[in-house]
């Protein structure tokens, strides 16, 4: 037993069902949980942390590049294969767009960690510390960065005495899934930090990193948005909300960099 | 040492709706009026402007324009018998910050309160008898009737541009209002906002069973107006970027220009921003305030001598700083006694999930904050508290606030949450699902106050604000019989042969939590009333023990209801300024 927050209610899943019906009001009911442990992330940062450099000419000749130049300024090239690979697993190539890192999704998060919500810098990290209560919430004295840091060690300790020395990143695809499934259902007891913890505050990274503006590094060519028909960040509707109802609307979505 | 500045005749702590309508309305006074302010100054334009101002990860994740808890949180217990921990990251309430507060970045869901919700007490044991109220609840009346306030809601609406459709003008019901809402001398300043799919199923659905479907009041701008200040706001657009954003069109009405930019059309008006304020000063007998000291963008003590001190801020900064300095008596929950921190209430919810088939569309992008359709059928007192087994109601809405990816790619249930299929349920979703929610009234307990902590400090090196809250069954029953009515609602508007719903859940351990996101509707901790004993502050809003003290916001309200707290908390900030003007500047002293 590893974890004493196995069954707070995930927070992605209460983020979704409250844009929906909830007009900033709550909702107890999580019928569509998408991950075990969101709401444990780490949530308060400063935006803005990631360097954008619009107009900038990439370096590296690929359908993936964007604003963001490649490399890492987080992550050790241990944790970037990590990353790498977790990242194409939760994300991989299908019929509906490329992998994660193909959209720049790893740069995401390797630039949130190494930024002021990867640093706790609008968290509260004094102490004293204690576990506490599932209730009480994030009790740890690790920043983001310092968790995911401290959980990929964790995972790939792990992961080197169950399959013969092997790191995750080294893993059969079947194999990375296996791994990332029981470290979502809590299956597998970390070491340092609790598995629903570090799973939760990693997830939610990858998953902003595939959705969110693609300023921020991740989500390039608007991928995301392209895929489930979402027109970015420059849509007026006064004018359509009537004419589209019960009709969709579509349109080549715009990010923040198409309107600036 | 604190640098001690010049004496002015009134300081405002905060410069949210609260603060905001009390500099205002005292504009015209001259007096020397200084307003202070934690965080930045803000403005729509160049602030919110787009479209950085879209910007989900910015505003929705990372919650620009919230509290920063590194400065200032709670800690929070459920119960007494627990060691109270820092939140140390935001979690169930959003409590806002810079010029604006809450009031820039709230959804806009501007309500008058029923008759009912004005007076719980004396309403409840009217129907039922005092035997209904639990021993442990502190179940009591405002001191001011829903009449007494008409006029202020009133004015409220008028000042937002408020969108909606009246449904009880001086008695006369109308159908497509509220039927069940209070006589209202005026209809709403605009029209209702345009309807979503999302709203025109749920209408049809709850027309079906029977129920009385009205849109939301929305502080949204159904279309452009001028207020009565002459303050204009812009149409909504619909963007989806609403709560936890600022509007870059005006539409959503906020105090940062609406209020704010007309205080300062008195001269002797100063907006001090970057100004935490940490303490009321009181002379020696304690009766009496001389000011606050706030530390400044330099990290200087500064003091600030007051004759009129006017605590805006949200509930728990106004609550916080009243036990920090001493104004009123501290609660004890063990003997019921004292009332700072006394009365403190959270907010209920939950919902359903909708599913619909592939020819019917959502656009769930459109939206905006408070875009809705509701029902007050089963909120108030509209129904048989003693066949229901418990007190108070909630309402029950569906609408569409936003349909960004970063928040919102649903599944249908059993799909993969990432991986091989993740996608394809995605797309296959995003179009064809929306949502019934319930928004529930929480009653006053003994065991649910708040204090000062003995352990955490802030950065500032006070002691922190206590949280100790859990459900109680009255308000897991009400939860649960919402919930089950929002599943029925749902599988009628879903229509699918498989019911297409996917349930609602309960709270996890029937505790409740810390750690999601739920609402930002905190009521009580310093509540206003007619005996000293039960309520900190008097009918005006003032101090009963340090009179000049006046005490706005959500954290006057003795229980909360099943609806959002900013209807009552401006008409209250009209009803306090009023009471200022008319009878304290005239005679300072005890207004009751």
């Amino acid at each position: 037993m590893t974890d004493r927050q196995d069954d707070i209610q995930p927070g992605a899943d209460r983020r979704t069902l409250l844009k929906l019906a909830g007009f900033g009001i709550g909702a107890a009911a999580l019928p569509m949980a998408a991950t075990a442990a969101g709401a444990q992330a780490p949530s308060p940062a400063t935006a803005g942390d990631a360097t954008a450099m619009p107009g900038m000419a990439m370096p590296v000749a690929s359908p993936a590049h964007g604003p963001l130049p490649a490399g890492y300024v987080f992550l050790n090239p241990d944790e970037a294969a990590f990353v790498e690979a977790a990242v194409d697993t939760f994300i991989p190539a299908d019929d509906y767009g490329p992998a994660g890192t193909e959209l720049g999704v790893a740069t995401f998060v390797d630039r949130q960690l190494d930024g002021g919500y990867g640093r706790g810098d609008r968290m509260y990290l004094l102490g004293p510390f204690q576990l506490g209560t599932p209730e009480q919430g994030y009790q740890l004295p690790l920043t983001p960065s310092e968790l995911v840091r401290t959980g990929i060690a964790d995972v790939n300790a792990h992961v080197k005495g169950r399959f013969g020395g092997s790191t995750f990143d080294a893993l059969q695809p079947a194999d990375r899934v296996t791994v990332l499934s029981e470290l979502e259902h809590g299956k597998i007891a970390l070491e340092t930090v609790p598995t629903n913890t570090f799973f939760g505050v990693f997830f939610q990274l990858v998953m902003d990193g595939f959705f969110a503006d693609p300023i921020y590094g991740g989500n390039k060519g608007k991928a995301s948005w392209k895929m489930l028909g979402y027109p970015g960040v420059g849509e007026m509707y006064a004018d359509k909300i009537e004419a589209y109802r019960n009709k969709p609307y579509r349109a080549d979505p715009q990010s923040i960099q198409d309107l600036a | 040492m604190a640098t001690k500045l010049k004496p002015v005749d009134v300081v405002i702590v905060g410069a949210g709706w609260a603060g905001g309508i009390v500099a205002k309305e005292l504009a015209p006074t001259g007096l020397r009026i200084v307003m202070l302010e934690r965080g930045r100054p803000q403005a729509t334009n160049p602030d919110f402007s787009g479209p950085q101002v879209h910007d989900s990860l910015k505003y929705a994740r990372r919650h620009e324009m919230v509290q920063n808890v590194a400065r200032e949180t709670i800690s929070f217990r459920n119960d007494p018998t627990q060691v109270a921990l820092p939140m140390r990251q935001l979690g169930f309430f959003l409590p806002g910050t810079n010029v604006g507060g809450s009031g820039a970045h709230w959804s806009g869901l501007h309500w008058r309160w029923l008759e009912w919700e004005h007076k719980m007490y004396s309403g409840t044991i009217a129907k039922y008898g005092k035997s209904i109220v639990p021993e442990d609840m502190n179940l009591q009346d405002w001191p001011i009737d829903y009449h007494d306030l008409e006029p202020y809601y009133d004015k409220f609406e008028k000042v937002c541009g408020t969108s909606g459709k009246a449904g009880n003008i001086k008695g006369r019901k109308i159908v497509g209002g509220n039927v069940f809402e209070a006589p209202r001398q005026h209809e709403y300043p605009t029209p209702p906002m345009t309807s979503s799919q999302s709203m025109v199923m749920f209408e049809q659905a709850t027309k079906n069973l029977g129920y009385h479907p009205f849109p939301v009041p929305a502080s949204n701008c159904s279309q452009a107006y001028v207020n009565p200040d002459g303050v204009s706001l812009g149409q909504c657009h619909y963007c989806g970027h609403c709560t936890g954003f600022g509007c870059e069109t005006n539409a959503k009405a906020s105090p940062h220009f609406t209020m704010i930019p007309l205080a300062g059309k008195n001269p002797n008006f100063e907006l001090r921003t970057n100004a935490t304020v940490l303490k009321v000063n009181l002379d020696s007998s304690g009766k009496k305030a001389t000011g606050v000291t706030y530390v400044d963008a330099r990290g200087r003590e500064v003091e600030q001598p007051a004759d009129l001190v006017v605590l805006a801020a949200f509930l728990t900064g106004n609550v916080h700083l009243m036990l920090h300095s001493g104004i009123g008596k501290p609660y004890d929950y063990k003997s019921n006694t004292g009332v700072v921190g006394r009365n403190y209430a959270y907010q209920g919810g939950g919902g359903a999930r909708v599913l619909v088939d592939k020819n019917t569309f959502m656009n769930p992008f459109m939206g905006s904050g408070a875009l809705g359709m509701w029902i007050d059928d089963f909120n108030g007192d509209h129904y048989d508290f003693a066949k229901a087994g418990y007190i108070g109601g909630g309402g029950i809405s569906a609408g569409q606030n936003s349909g960004d990816p970063l928040g919102y790619h649903p599944v249908p249930p059993g799909a993969p949450q990432w991986g091989a299929g993740w996608k394809k349920a995605m797309v296959e979703t995003y179009q064809h699902t929306t949502g019934v929610g319930h928004q529930g009234a929480v009653m006053s307990y003994r065991q649910n106050f708040l204090d000062l902590d003995p352990t955490y400090r802030d950065a500032y090196g006070r002691p922190m604000l206590r949280l100790t809250f859990d459900w109680q069954p009255n308000e897991l029953k009400l939860m649960a019989a919402h919930t089950a009515i929002c599943e029925r609602i749902a599988a009628e508007m879903s229509g699918r042969k498989d019911g297409g719903i996917v349930p609602g859940g309960r709270p996890s351990r029937g505790r409740f939590s810390s750690v999601p996101y739920q609402t930002t509707h905190n009521t009580g901790g310093a509540v206003f009333g007619d005996d000293p004993n039960t309520s900190a502050l008097n009918k005006y809003c003032q101090s009963w023990d340090v009179p000049n003290v006046f005490v706005l916001g959500s954290c006057v309200i003795p229980q909360n209801a099943g609806r959002n707290p900013t209807g009552p908390v401006g008409a209250l900030a009209f009803w306090a300024a009023d009471a200022i003007r008319q009878k304290y500047l005239h005679s300072p002293g005890r207004l009751a």
